[in-house]
């Protein structure tokens, strides 16, 4: 057998660095809480036109964040969407009626609360107030309440904020209609605000005096979840 | 006749099958929290989700078990030798050839990085369930932390596995961990060293 034929000790002789090796990587990970996210957020811009052709994360960077044991399923011969709450006459659109509204597109930036963030996410759906021109609502609404299929998801925007130009219901994601994992048919995209805003599976859009607490927001969650300025982010 | 000698004592051993047993109970649930595929197809997000963190509980407080119910004397010995690298290990890590003690250093390199991703894996899933319920436990890296710590334990168990269950001049490492004993002519030409007792 070759090699050094220097006697050392082999227990406890030599140079301490396995607790070095183990500070050091404890160390920097946990400082990584810090600066993890603004880094991987430049490396995330850098490698961005990589990603388009050779995706590095599993579905390009989503997570599936379900609240109920199972994912609602969708039958376009069944399907609506209920318009009702304080409004004249409720209404409700089935699929092909949703599709046959004028159509929007946008590509935009998905947050989510727990820090992940899917860049250049393409829309295509419509815009909330060609659907709510199909009621006529009471002079005292001020809010909407979006029913998931998902029981008991929902959640609140104002009317400010559910008229902000780049809200959308969305109905098709990256070209493709909308799969059930994504919220098929319909989900909220509101991109100011974190994920749990975007409420999925839609089945239902309730004109309401005032907001109230949806369903994260019953679990402390902000109600107005803008994006690095609430949930305790940039604060 | 083979002769074997004594390579890792039953508390080594079973701390090392409790590690594994936790590290892949938890892989298992972590994926399918991670990847849409499996999230999509086993559903039940929220029981999925109590089974890894309470797996992850079970794990370090089977780990602090065998620890504190074992042989601590002996772990603490084997602690000081993965923690002490010499000349040798520096020229074995470049790539030469140099003799090595009951560790090579790329065990000790294994073994301290892994102890440092059980703290950090811990860390970040405890800020992880905790920010679910308090924004003072809220960082916007956490997520990134825990999943970056899963993409560079996965690099170090495929290797580790690899070594341990394929390569033909390091399998019998194998048996060591589970029956205890290795071919003394083996550990002679592996961990030249080493002097078992």
């Amino acid at each position: 057998m070759s090699g050094s034929t220097e006697a050392r000790p082999v227990i406890g002789g030599g140079a301490k660095i396995g607790r070095g090796v183990f500070l050091a990587t404890t160390l920097g990970g946990l400082s990584s809480l810090w600066w993890g996210a603004s880094v991987w957020s430049r490396i995330s811009r850098a490698i961005s036109p990589v990603e388009s052709l050779v995706p590095l994360l599993p579905s390009g960077g989503w997570r599936i964040y379900t609240v109920s044991g199972s994912l609602p399923g969708f039958d376009p011969s069944t399907w609506r969407l209920e318009l009702a709450g304080a409004v004249e006459q409720p209404a409700a659109l089935d699929y092909r009626q949703l599709l046959a509204l004028p159509k929007a597109t946008q590509v935009s930036t998905f947050h989510c609360v727990t820090g992940w963030t899917v860049r250049n996410v393409a829309w295509g759906g419509v815009r909330i107030r060609d659907v709510l021109a199909q009621v006529r609502p009471h002079a005292n609404v001020r809010a909407l309440r979006f029913v998931s299929a998902e029981h008991p998801y929902d959640d609140y925007l104002t009317l400010e904020q559910a008229s902000l130009p780049d809200v959308l219901l969305a109905y098709e994601l990256d070209g493709r209609p909308l799969s059930r994992a994504h919220g098929a048919p319909l989900r909220l995209v509101i991109p100011d605000m974190y994920g749990y805003k975007n409420v999925k599976w839609l089945t239902r859009i309730e004109l309401v005096p005032q907001e109230r607490l949806g369903y994260w927001e019953q679990l402390g969650y902000d109600q107005d979840a803008w994006v690095g300025r609430s949930n305790g982010y940039g604060s | 006749m083979t002769r074997y000698v004594r390579r890792f004592s039953r508390t080594e051993r079973a701390l090392h099958w409790a590690n594994a047993l936790g590290f892949f109970t938890l892989l298992g649930s972590g994926l399918v929290l991670y990847l849409p595929s499996l999230a999509v197809l086993v559903g039940r997000r929220p029981v999925v989700k109590d089974v890894h963190f309470w797996s992850g509980i079970g794990w370090i407080a089977l780990l602090t078990l065998v620890a504190l119910g074992g042989d601590r004397r002996g772990l603490l010995r084997t602690a000081r030798e993965l923690d002490s690298f010499d000349r040798d290990d520096a020229r074995w890590l470049l790539g030469r050839h140099a003799p090595q003690g009951r560790f090579n250093a790329g065990q000790k390199l294994n073994a301290a990085l892994t102890a440092a991703f059980t703290v950090l894996f811990l860390v970040s899933g405890l800020l992880l369930w905790l920010g679910e319920r308090d924004t003072r436990f809220r960082f916007a890296s956490t997520v990134l932390l825990h999943d970056g710590l899963m993409d560079a334990a996965l690099v170090l168990l495929v290797g580790h596995l690899y070594l341990a269950v394929i390569h033909p001049a390091t399998r019998h490492a194998l048996r060591g961990i589970t029956a205890g004993t290795v071919r003394e002519d083996w550990a002679r030409r592996h961990h030249a060293k080493w002097k078992p007792e």
